[in-house]
C-alpha cells in the first residue's frame, strides 16, 4: 500500500497515522523483523525502520544506543534489504537512513534496491532539500516517496521548498532538537503546524519527542499522523509488551466516539476490543520482547 | 624508520606524477578548474567540484544560510578585518616569525627549510587565528553563547581564550577519552571560564566531539553559535575556517619574497581536518609552488590503525559535507589512530578532496614513530619542541630530503608546539 492511500484512507476514518519507528538489527538481527511484524499486527499505519549509522547527528541517546547496539549486530543496509526481501507487510515500509550508508551502495543502485525490497517510502534526515536533486529524480523513477523533514526553525520560504519536494507526507519535526522522548508538547508548536498548513495539502507527520497516549491526541489534532520511536526502543531496552505499547498508541489515534475499526486491522483490534493483554492471544508470534538476541 | 612516508597514487593521477627520490621541479603543470583559478572556488553551494556541500538536518539549515550571509557581509567590512587584524597582532602575537632551520637544512642535506612558527602564538597553536575570527562573528550575530569540539584541546583552549575575551559563555565537547589523555587542556579550559562536557558516546574521540557539539547546536541553534575547529563540517564553516587561516599563507608570501626575493618551491604541513594546510597553501594556490600534506600514518595501513582519510579514504559524507572518509563498505565510519590527537580523524576538509583528486597537491603519510623520531629531531637540531602534529610535516622531509635541490626553499608549517605532548612523549620514549 502507498503512504498516499494509508493516509486517504485514514483521512476518511478520521484517524490519524501512527508512524511506528524500529532501529533495524536492535535488539537482534534475529528479532527485529518479527518487532516489526508485532507493530504492524498491533496497529501501526507506517513501518520506519531506521538504518544504523556510526554517527547519528540528529538522534538522541536512545537511538543512538540502538544504532551503535545494532552495529556491533553486524547491521548493515544490505543485510537489511536481505531481510526485508524475505518477508511481506500489508503496511508501508518507509526506511530512514542517514546519507552516508545509501551513498556507499553506489549512487546508482540505491532506489531499485530500496524497491525490491519492498520499500515504499525514504527518510534521509542529513539531506536538506537543496542537496536532493539527484535523490528527488531517482525516487520518483522508482516509485519511492522520499519525505523530507520540516523544522521549526525553517522560515515560510523553507517551508514551502519542503513540503513541495516531499512525497508521501512531510515530516514536521516538533522542536528544535535531536529525536528523543520529551513531556508534554513543545512551545510553538500549534504556530508551526499552522505555517506548515497553509505550505501545502500533503499529509503532515509530526515527530520527535512524542511518547504518551495524551501526547498523540494533542499531536494528532495538528497533523494528519505521529511519528514514535524512541518510546518503542525503550519498550524493547526494558522488555516490556511491544504490542501493548502500539495499541495503545494506536487507539490514541482514533476520535472519540468511533467505532474503532479498520479496514486492514479488524481482527487486531477486535481482539483489543475484548481486552487481550498481548500479542500471543492474536495467535501471531510470540508476543515482543523477546531481547532474546541483547546480550 | 617503520614504514617510509610515501605519496599515494591520486584516484586520478595528476599531471605531474610526483616520485620520492626524483628530483622535483618547483610547481609544475596541473590542470586548473573551469572557472580559473584555485583560488576561485567553493561554488555558491559550498563545493570544490564534487566536495562539500551541506548535508546537515533541517533545524540548521537557516542558521547556516544566515552565518553565510552575515560572513558575506562582515567579509566586505573594514572595520571586522580592522578589529581581527588588531587581535590578531595584539592578542594573538601575529605576525609570527619565519625561522630558517640552518642545522635541520645541514643534517637532511636536501633544500633550505624554514619553519613558520605558528607553534609561537597565544595558546599555542594556530588555532587562535579562527577562534578569534569566528568569535568576533559570533558577536556580530549577537550570539551570547559559544560550542566547539575538540580533540587534543588546543582548539577548546583556544575558543575558550577567545570567549574569555569577549565575554560569551563557552562550552566545549571532547571525547572522555581524550579527557583523560588531556587533562591539563582541559583544567586550562576550566580556567578560562569554559564548561568542558566529556562525550561518552562512539569511539569517544574528536568524530564524536563533533558529532555531540552538533546535537547541542540543533537542541540550541537560536542562542548559539558552532565555533568549528577545522576546514571541515557544512557549508560556509570550510570557507570560514580557510579564510581565517589564511593569515598564515600572506605572511610566509611576504616573508619569503622579503627574505629571498621570491616564492618558496615547496610548503608541507600535517593535515589532520586540515586547517593549518589550507591555511599554509591557500595563498599560494595559483602560483608554481609545490604542495605537500602530510596525513598521519599511525601504526600502519590497516583499518583503524591510522588517519590516513586522503590516502586511503573513499569520497562519503560526515560532518555535513562531501570529502573523503575512512569508512567500511557499508557507509559506517571507522574509527582512527594517531600518536597526535590533532590528526586522528576520520574526515577531511572538501577542499583538500578537491586538491588531491586535481592534483594540485600532493598528500603523503607519516607514521607514529617517523613523527616521534621528527619529534625529536626538531629538539635537538634547531632548540624548538614541535606539537606531534607538526612533527609529522617535519617527518615527510626527513624521510624526503633526497627529494629536494640543495637551491630549493621549503617552507614547513610548524603549527603547534610540542609542550602539550610531553606526556604522550614521555610514555613513548
Amino acid at each position: 500500500m502507498t503512504l498516499a492511500r494509508t493516509f486517504s484512507l485514514l483521512r476518511q476514518r478520521r484517524e490519524k497515522a501512527l508512524i511506528a519507528y524500529l532501529t533495524a538489527g536492535f535488539p537482534s538481527l534475529e528479532t527485529w523483523i518479527s518487532n516489526l511484524k508485532i507493530m504492524e499486527q498491533s496497529g501501526a499505519d507506517v513501518l520506519e525502520i531506521g538504518v544504523p549509522f556510526s554517527d547519528p547527528i540528529a538522534d538522541g541517546p536512545v537511538i543512538q544506543a540502538a544504532s551503535q547496539a545494532s552495529l556491533r549486530n553486524g547491521t548493515t543496509l544490505a543485510v537489511i534489504l536481505e531481510q526485508l526481501r524475505a518477508v511481506s507487510f500489508q503496511k508501508p515500509l518507509v526506511l530512514m537512513s542517514y546519507l552516508n550508508p545509501l551513498l556507499a551502495m553506489g549512487p546508482d543502485r540505491i532506489f531499485p534496491c530500496l524497491k525490491s525490497a519492498g520499500i515504499t517510502g525514504l527518510i534521509v534526515p542529513d539531506l536538506p532539500v537543496e542537496e536532493s536533486a539527484a535523490f528527488r529524480r531517482d525516487s520518483k523513477k522508482n516509485g519511492i516517496d522520499l519525505v523530507f523533514l520540516a523544522s521549526p526553525a525553517s522560515p515560510e520560504q523553507r517551508l514551502r521548498k519542503i513540503a513541495g519536494a516531499s512525497a508521501g507526507f512531510v515530516y514536521a519535526v516538533s522542536v528544535k532538537g535531536v529525536t528523543g522522548v520529551r513531556e508534554g508538547l513543545p512551545a510553538g508548536i500549534e504556530d508551526f503546524m499552522k505555517a506548515l498548513r497553509r505550505v501545502t495539502n500533503k499529509p503532515i507527520a509530526v515527530g520527535f519527542g512524542i511518547s504518551t497516549p495524551e501526547q498523540v491526541r494533542r499531536f494528532g489534532n495538528l497533523a494528519d499522523g505521529v511519528i514514535i520511536g524512541s518510546h518503542f526502543l525503550q519498550i524493547l531496552m526494558n522488555r516490556q509488551n511491544l504490542a501493548a505499547a502500539v495499541r495503545a498508541l494506536k487507539q490514541a489515534t482514533i476520535p472519540p466516539g468511533s467505532s474503532g475499526r479498520s479496514i486492514s486491522d479488524v481482527a487486531v483490534r477486535f481482539s483489543i476490543d475484548r481486552g487481550s493483554p498481548d500479542a500471543r492471544a492474536d495467535g501471531e508470534s510470540p508476543p515482543a520482547v523477546s531481547a532474546s538476541g541483547q546480550e | 624508520m617503520s614504514q617510509k612516508a610515501g605519496l599515494f597514487p591520486a584516484s586520478r593521477p595528476p599531471v605531474q606524477q610526483l616520485n620520492a627520490g626524483q628530483p622535483l621541479q618547483a610547481g609544475g603543470e596541473y590542470t586548473e578548474p573551469a572557472t580559473g583559478g584555485f583560488r576561485r572556488l567553493p561554488d555558491r553551494r559550498g563545493y570544490w567540484g564534487r566536495f562539500g556541500g551541506r548535508f546537515v538536518p533541517e533545524t540548521v539549515m537557516a542558521a547556516l544560510i544566515e552565518l553565510e550571509e552575515e560572513y558575506g557581509r562582515a567579509r566586505r567590512d573594514p572595520s571586522f578585518h580592522g578589529e581581527l587584524s588588531r587581535q590578531l597582532a595584539g592578542f594573538a602575537g601575529r605576525p609570527t616569525p619565519l625561522t630558517f632551520a640552518r642545522n635541520l637544512s645541514e643534517k637532511l642535506g636536501g633544500g633550505n627549510i624554514y619553519l613558520k612558527r605558528e607553534d609561537l602564538l597565544h595558546t599555542g597553536a594556530h588555532k587562535i587565528n579562527n577562534t578569534l575570527g569566528q568569535v568576533l562573528l559570533a558577536v556580530r550575530m549577537g550570539k551570547k553563547r559559544v560550542i566547539a569540539e575538540t580533540g587534543a584541546g588546543q582548539h577548546g583552549v583556544a575558543t575558550a581564550t577567545a570567549c574569555a575575551l569577549f565575554g560569551l559563555d563557552c562550552d566545549v565537547y571532547m571525547g572522555s577519552e581524550d579527557c583523560r589523555r588531556q587533562k591539563m587542556n582541559v583544567f586550562r579550559m576550566e580556567l578560562l571560564g569554559a564548561r568542558v562536557i566529556p562525550v561518552e558516546s562512539g569511539s569517544r574521540t574528536l568524530k564524536d566531539a563533533i558529532n555531540e557539539a552538533m546535537r547541542d547546536w540543533v537542541s540550541h541553534v537560536d542562542s548559539t553559535y558552532y565555533c568549528i575547529g577545522s576546514v571541515v563540517g557544512p557549508h560556509p564553516y570550510p570557507v570560514l575556517v580557510r579564510d581565517f587561516q589564511s593569515v598564515i599563507g600572506k605572511e610566509v608570501r611576504k616573508q619569503m619574497m622579503r627574505i629571498r626575493g621570491r616564492l618558496p618551491d615547496c610548503l608541507v604541513a600535517c593535515v589532520g581536518g586540515g586547517s593549518n594546510a589550507m591555511g599554509l597553501f591557500y595563498p599560494m594556490l595559483n602560483d608554481r609552488v609545490r604542495m605537500v600534506g602530510v596525513e598521519a600514518g599511525g601504526r600502519g595501513m590497516g583499518p583503524g590503525e591510522h588517519g590516513a582519510t586522503l590516502g586511503l579514504g573513499t569520497p562519503g559524507v560526515l560532518h555535513g559535507a562531501m570529502s573523503y572518509l575512512l569508512q567500511d563498505d557499508g557507509g559506517q565510519v571507522r574509527e582512527t589512530h594517531s600518536v597526535s590527537a590533532g590528526l586522528d580523524y576520520p574526515g577531511v576538509g572538501p577542499e583538500h578532496s578537491f586538491l588531491k583528486d586535481s592534483g594540485r597537491v600532493e598528500y603523503a603519510t607519516a607514521g607514529d614513530a617517523e613523527a616521534m623520531e621528527a619529534f625529536r629531531l626538531l629538539c635537538r637540531t634547531e632548540g624548538i619542541l614541535p606539537a606531534l602534529e607538526s612533527s609529522h610535516a617535519i617527518a615527510f622531509l626527513a624521510g624526503n630530503a633526497k627529494s629536494f635541490g640543495p637551491d630549493e626553499d621549503i617552507v614547513v608549517c610548524l603549527s603547534g608546539r610540542g609542550d602539550k605532548d610531553l606526556d604522550i612523549v614521555e610514555g613513548l620514549i
